[in-house]
């Protein structure tokens, strides 16, 4: 507004910048999940994930080659040398040690005397250099504690581990077909259910309909937490127990209000001409609502479709209680992840790249489809 | 059989069930039952006419019945009967077992501080996107960026901000953010400014603002203005304790900011510290919820009749006065829309505490304490007590909705 009245362009910048900042503030979390599922473990340990593009201080642990294999000898002495990163690294070392206790004994350059002429020599770029006669240097090789200054290293590594390697506490793969089983079906069945009570609800006339809308009003706001224990107890009585089928029934119910609601909203405003031309012509209400209401309600639909799709793929509670069972085969993607933080609490490698995979599907459908979302949002809470 | 497969089998089966079931349900009403020919067709087709929308309704009502109606009835009922003696009626005996449990009083008392906080935050955060984003040539990516955690899960942002709270001991690197800036405050004059005063005044004009706000919800008594019907007077009511509560307990918070020794240099477990652990999982909710509320209140900004605002521009308006005079009580409506939405949410909290801490630490939440008591605790007659609390917490809502539905209605 301030632009109208056509002055104070210092506002102006403070506005550009308020909302930069905020913007900043808030996708900040999320880059740091994304840019720590692209680092490697030492990486991650060792810094934080905003100084991923510096080069990075950590402690690490080597060990010199193998000496029985690699061992030359010079003269009354055998050697063994080589490079601490092997071939192609970047990273330097500043400071070393040959024990746990003293990490930082030596100078990156020096050489350290193991006693009776044993020594070893550690160079900046990571070359070492193990000298010392044939019964010191054989058994395994020497370690070496560096602290040393690593570029920046991203991966895929942790992709593969998690989506691919199969292991079964880590893997999401799994999991995200699960959850996908649960989603799409229990998308669709409560559209389809709706759609047809919203139209009676819209546009056809009888007694208690008023009423009836205003039930489905006061069942939009029932807490799920009411329903978990009476139809746990019906779905095991009837014999469907924990599985799909009784996860699809749960989520078809619970979103039933909602859609019911937003498609008749929907429905209303559609012009009436339509609709009574169509009855003078001898159609029947099936066919109005097939082939002039269904496609005229698609923003009202996808809006929906969207909501109840992120409401069921980002769901922790109706998995836990009507689908997981002890097997533990059928878990879903959030309850993997809470898992996965009870295991895995410190592997952050893992956790990072597990909780990107699951957010990965609802930001693609956010971003794609957000007109429709928004719309949805407008139409279910602006009264 | 391989889920997937089955999935797809509920697919076409549920689908084609359904579509199958309206078609058949009313060509056998219009052919067999009510037959539009003969000489009572006039009257058959009226007839048809009555029963169809029960063929439209019937699968809609039945698992509405099922799986929201019925359960309110039973879980009530299991609230007040006995698991053991294979449901034998108890009366309050639940109810009082679990009003006999701390941690059911530290779960509401919490649930509380959640209302109080969460829906506050979020709505005021949400407006001033909204407001800031209004006009702005890059509004919409700045929008789309600020809604995006709404996608997000709930556990998917609990990971996300277990990263930032992370810690690790001293001698270590810091990789969780929280930490890394706290080690940066040393006590000096720096630290004095950013963790006392700054707070301070934040916590000062919060509690203005709280007061204010309650002042214009009572004014129209003084003033003998218009002060709504039943409802609106008592959301009036709660809004006002509800301010002055908030006032009181920031001016407490102020004293007791500058009393207090903070453990600088030391990286802190932040989910463990009791009280404010609760506000650091209240962080994520807001983070994820300001979005919601900006898209709401952004398009209701965008509602506004430009004459109003250019009428105060006229007059010699500053923008701030444009802002809170003309164009926040304009949009009071969808406030409180928004506002009682994440109100709704906020009561059923239950992901964030379950992936975060548990409830451990004195984060327990009523959803959590329930779910704690069915799946852990085995025990169905206090879970479903501490249901019915929730749903009692949410009837004023409810009731509310229905009212607002039925006079758009008339």
């Amino acid at each position: 507004m301030a632009a109208i009245a056509g002055t104070k362009s210092s506002l102006t910048w403070a506005v550009q910048l308020s909302t930069i900042a905020l913007v900043l503030l808030w996708i900040f979390p999320t880059v740091g999940l994304l840019v720590s599922s692209f680092r490697t473990v030492d990486q991650i340990n060792s810094s934080g994930w905003w100084a991923s593009l510096t080069a990075a201080e950590q402690n690490e642990v080597y060990r010199a080659a193998d000496p029985d294999e690699n061992r030359v000898a010079d003269g009354a002495m055998f050697v063994v040398s080589g490079n601490v990163f092997g071939d192609g690294s970047e990273s330097t070392i500043s400071v070393w040690g040959t024990s746990s206790r003293a990490i930082d004994a030596f100078q990156a350059g020096d050489t350290a005397d193991l006693g009776d002429g044993e020594t070893i020599s550690v160079q900046e770029n990571g070359d070492y250099e193990w000298r010392g006669n044939d019964d010191q240097i054989s058994g395994r090789g020497q370690r070496i504690f560096a602290t040393i200054t690593a570029p920046p290293d991203f991966t895929l590594d942790n992709y593969e581990q998690v989506l691919l390697s199969g292991d079964s506490t880590d893997s999401m793969a799994k999991a995200f077909f699960n959850t996908l089983t649960v989603t799409i079906p229990a998308t669709i069945i409560p559209i389809v259910v709706a759609a047809f009570a919203a139209y009676a609800l819209a546009w056809m006339d009888f007694p208690g309909r008023a009423l009836l809308i205003a039930m489905v009003v006061a069942l939009l706001v029932v807490p799920l937490q009411l329903a978990l224990i009476p139809l746990l107890r019906l779905h095991l009585e009837i014999g469907i127990g924990k599985g799909y089928l009784g996860t699809w029934l749960a989520h078809t119910g619970f979103g039933l209000p909602l859609a019911i609601y937003l498609l008749r909203n929907y429905m209303v405003g559609l012009p009436k001409d339509i609709i009574e031309n169509a009855k003078v012509d001898g159609a029947t209400d099936f066919q109005i609502f097939t082939k002039i209401i269904l496609p005229l309600s698609f923003p009202a639909l996808a809006s929906f479709a969207i909501f109840q799709f992120l409401w069921t793929w980002n769901d922790l509670l109706v998995a836990k209680v009507f689908l997981i069972d002890a097997t533990g085969e059928t878990t879903v993607m959030t309850n993997q992840i809470v898992e996965l933080l009870g295991t895995r609490g410190g592997n952050w490698e893992i956790l990072a790249t597990a909780a990107f995979v699951s957010i990965a599907v609802p930001l693609v459908v956010f971003f794609a489809m957000q007109k429709y979302l928004v719309r949805g949002l407008l139409a279910g809470s602006v009264k | 059989m391989n889920p997937a497969i089955q999935g797809l089998i509920t697919i076409i089966v549920g689908v084609g069930g359904c579509v199958a079931y309206f078609y058949f349900s009313n060509q056998f009403l219009d052919k067999v039952i009510f037959p539009a020919t003969g000489k009572n067709a006039g009257r058959n087709i009226s007839r048809a006419n009555m029963v169809r929308p029960w063929l439209f309704l019937f699968p809609a009502i039945f698992a509405l019945g099922l799986y929201l109606a019925y359960p309110v009835v039973e879980t009530l009922r299991l609230s007040l009967t006995d698991r053991d003696a294979g449901g034998a009626f108890v009366g309050l005996a639940n109810y009082n077992q679990m009003f006999s449990e701390p941690k059911f009083w530290e779960a509401l008392t919490n649930n509380f501080l959640w209302l109080l906080v969460v829906p506050a935050f979020s709505t005021a955060f949400g407006l001033l996107a909204a407001q800031l984003t209004d006009r702005l040539a890059w509004g919409n990516i700045a929008k789309s960026l600020i809604f995006m955690p709404m996608a997000i899960s709930f556990v998917g942002a609990a990971v996300i901000f277990r990263l930032i709270y992370v810690a690790r001991p001293e001698e270590q690197a810091q990789i969780g953010v929280l930490n890394a800036v706290w080690l940066q405050f040393d006590g000096g004059s720096g630290s004095f400014i950013m963790l006392k005063l700054l707070p301070a005044i934040i916590l000062l004009c919060f509690a203005g603002l709280c007061l204010y706000v309650a002042y214009l919800l009572l004014k129209p008594y003084f003033t003998g203005g218009k002060t709504g019907g039943i409802f609106m007077q008592l959301l009036r009511f709660i809004f006002v304790v509800g301010g002055a509560y908030l006032a009181f307990e920031s001016l407490g918070a102020t004293l007791t900011l500058f009393g207090a020794e903070l453990p600088y240099g030391e990286p802190q477990q932040w989910l463990t510290i009791p009280f404010f652990n609760n506000f650091f999982l209240m962080i994520v909710l807001i983070w994820i919820q300001t979005g919601f509320a900006m898209v709401i209140l952004s398009a209701a900004l965008r509602g506004i009749p430009e004459e109003t605002v250019e009428a105060a521009i006229v007059d010699g308006a500053n923008p701030f006065e444009v802002f809170f005079k003309i164009k926040v009580p304009q949009i009071m409506g969808t406030i409180v829309v928004v506002w009682t939405t994440i109100t709704l949410v906020v009561l059923k909290i239950f992901d964030i505490v379950f992936a975060m801490t548990n409830g451990q630490w004195e984060t327990q939440v009523l959803a959590n304490y329930m779910f704690d008591k069915l799946f852990r605790a085995n025990d169905w007659g206090v879970g479903s007590a501490s249901a019915i609390i929730i749903m009692l917490l949410v009837s004023p809502i409810l009731i509310w909705n229905v009212y607002n539905a039925r006079k758009e209605m008339r």
